[in-house]
């Protein structure tokens, strides 16, 4: 008995929707089957808190007097993107603080910024008729700005490698500190809470559906960049690499730090900690299948991190029930394997979810265009003006 | 067999002789050094577990003491702040006696102090700087 979105909806409306989490529509699926829980369930929350370095936002500041064609634009001494027309900026979450160093990033402000802290503003610039002013330095916080929304052009990606180190040095890097001889291994993702490994052919989730970002209400503007579906994937549909990712975009200044933390990766730099939510309606049978995926049905690749090339070989594959009990076989070896995603963080976003569905306060929305179902990677190959 | 987890703090005098050596050696005291921070010229830190028969212990101390070397009973100085850890786990990955654990059901970083080693790994790893260690 397949529903639409404007009966799920009626439903919501009148507060007599069925809304599980993931975690529980995995149970019910394993106790009563996909055919019964398609029927009893109107919606399915996801949730994730990981580390989304594809993340930044930008900001219109309003204009000074005389005026300034903002070129180039510290904030908190992070160097941000300026040069789009005047006084519109995007901070990179991973750009560095010029004094700070590492432990200070777009991410880190970013969050200041959501925290209503005050910024320092510092610009420079050539000069122009229109606008004549050459250099400004104020401070800002964000009810001092015109609008200030995230846009992140890769989040959520639809599962991820899981990291560890083979050579005999440790290395720092975005999987966090790998420790030397196979010493541990990271893993990234909510799995079974993951929103795209719930949608795995994105059936649902596609360009302008409504999620929980950051806190707010947000929405998937786009495909993300480096989205992959056309990746090895097991029979029940999830892909066993990074696959599908969206860009998202949702009002910065509605926005909680609790939903979005910047980050440090020692020696690495910044990262900004992305919480996002997304609700899957549970238009069919098929759709009650996907979502009852369990941790021991999604699998992915051991990567060795110590290896500097972007084609790593897999050392052997691991599914997330393995990766959750703390320890990994690796080469014949017991490694302790360790989440950078906070999973307690992903339940209550698809908690709190729930809760605003089931409430009313949030309708779900068909995608106006779906994401690319097939599609692959080019590479960035270095090549001279002959070779073009 | 007496158990002790101290602190020892090494005036810029004594830190060039070998005290803990000579004590060890005098009083059969079983020493595993968990974190130093010696620099010549300069006051110098020692975690330390001694283990040893208590009356022998208790001399052995009594002479670093009279050496010069001040004795404290170790006092676990890991902290976490706990209300803006958001339990990502991260430093788990390093913990390798496993003082930081990050488990189901609840899946909260859970710190247990008695196992810490004070390595300060983690201090490194946690991506919200949350964590200190001072010994």
């Amino acid at each position: 008995m397949a529903k639409t979105y404007e009966e799920i909806n009626q439903r919501i409306k009148k507060g007599e929707a069925v809304v599980l989490t993931a975690e529980e529509m995995t149970e019910l699926v394993k106790s009563q089957g996909a055919k019964k829980a398609a029927e009893k369930v109107d919606v399915v929350t996801t949730g994730t808190f990981g580390p989304m370095c594809s993340s930044g936002a930008f900001i219109n500041f309003g204009h000074s007097d005389p005026p300034m064609k903002l070129a180039r634009v510290w904030l908190n001494d992070v160097p941000v993107c300026g040069d789009v027309a005047a006084v519109d900026v995007y901070i990179g979450a991973t750009a560095l603080s010029e004094n700070e160093g590492m432990s200070y990033g777009g991410a880190h402000l970013i969050q200041d910024f959501v925290d209503g802290k005050w910024i320092k503003l510092r610009s420079t610039s050539h000069g122009t008729d229109c606008y004549p002013r050459r250099e400004i330095e104020t401070w800002v916080n964000k009810d001092k700005v015109n609008q200030a929304f995230l846009f992140n052009p890769r989040n959520a990606y639809q599962n991820y490698a899981c990291a560890t180190n083979g050579s005999e040095n440790t290395i720092y890097t975005y999987m966090g500190v790998l420790l030397p001889n196979y010493g541990n291994a990271t893993y990234c993702s909510a799995g079974q809470l993951n929103p795209l490994l719930n949608d795995p052919f994105y059936r649902t989730i596609g360009v302008g559906t409504r999620i929980f970002l950051g806190g707010a209400t947000g929405y998937v503007a786009w495909q993300g960049t480096q989205h992959k579906p056309s990746v090895e994937r097991l029979p029940n549909g999830t892909p066993v690499s990074p696959a599908g990712t969206l860009a998202l975009i949702g009002d910065l200044k509605k926005m909680d730090s609790r939903f979005l933390r910047g980050a440090r990766f020692i020696r690495y730099g910044a990262s900004l900690y992305v919480g996002v939510g997304i609700p899957i309606p549970i238009l069919d049978e098929e759709m009650a299948v996907f979502t009852g995926v369990s941790d021991e049905e999604i699998e992915t690749n051991i990567l060795d991190y110590s290896q500097p090339t972007r084609a790593r070989d897999s050392l052997g594959r691991v599914n997330y029930a393995e990766l959750r009990s703390g320890s990994i076989e690796i080469k014949g070896k017991k490694v302790l394997s360790a989440p950078l995603s906070s999973y307690s963080v992903a339940r209550e976003i698809a908690e709190t979810l729930k809760g605003s569905i089931k409430a009313g306060e949030f309708l779900l929305t068909e995608p106006v265009e779906l994401l690319p179902s097939e599609g692959t990677l080019t590479t960035l190959d270095v090549r001279d003006e002959e070779g073009i | 067999m007496a158990k002790k987890r101290l602190v020892l703090t090494f005036p810029p005098e004594v830190v060039e002789r070998p005290v803990v050596a000579l004590m060890v050696k005098e009083f059969d005291v079983i020493t595993n050094i968990l974190r130093a921070e010696i620099h010549e010229g300069e006051v110098g830190r020692m975690l330390v577990e001694m283990e040893g028969p208590g009356k022998r212990l208790n001399e052995g101390l009594k002479y670093l003491e009279d050496q010069g070397v001040q004795v404290e009973e170790a006092v676990k100085d890991i902290e976490l702040d706990e209300s803006l850890c958001t339990n990502c786990g991260a430093c788990t990955a390093v913990c390798l006696p496993r003082a930081l654990k990050v488990e189901a059901p609840g899946w909260e970083i859970d710190l247990d102090k008695d196992r810490c080693i004070l390595c300060g790994f983690c201090v490194d790893a946690c991506p919200l700087q949350l964590i200190t260690v001072k010994f």
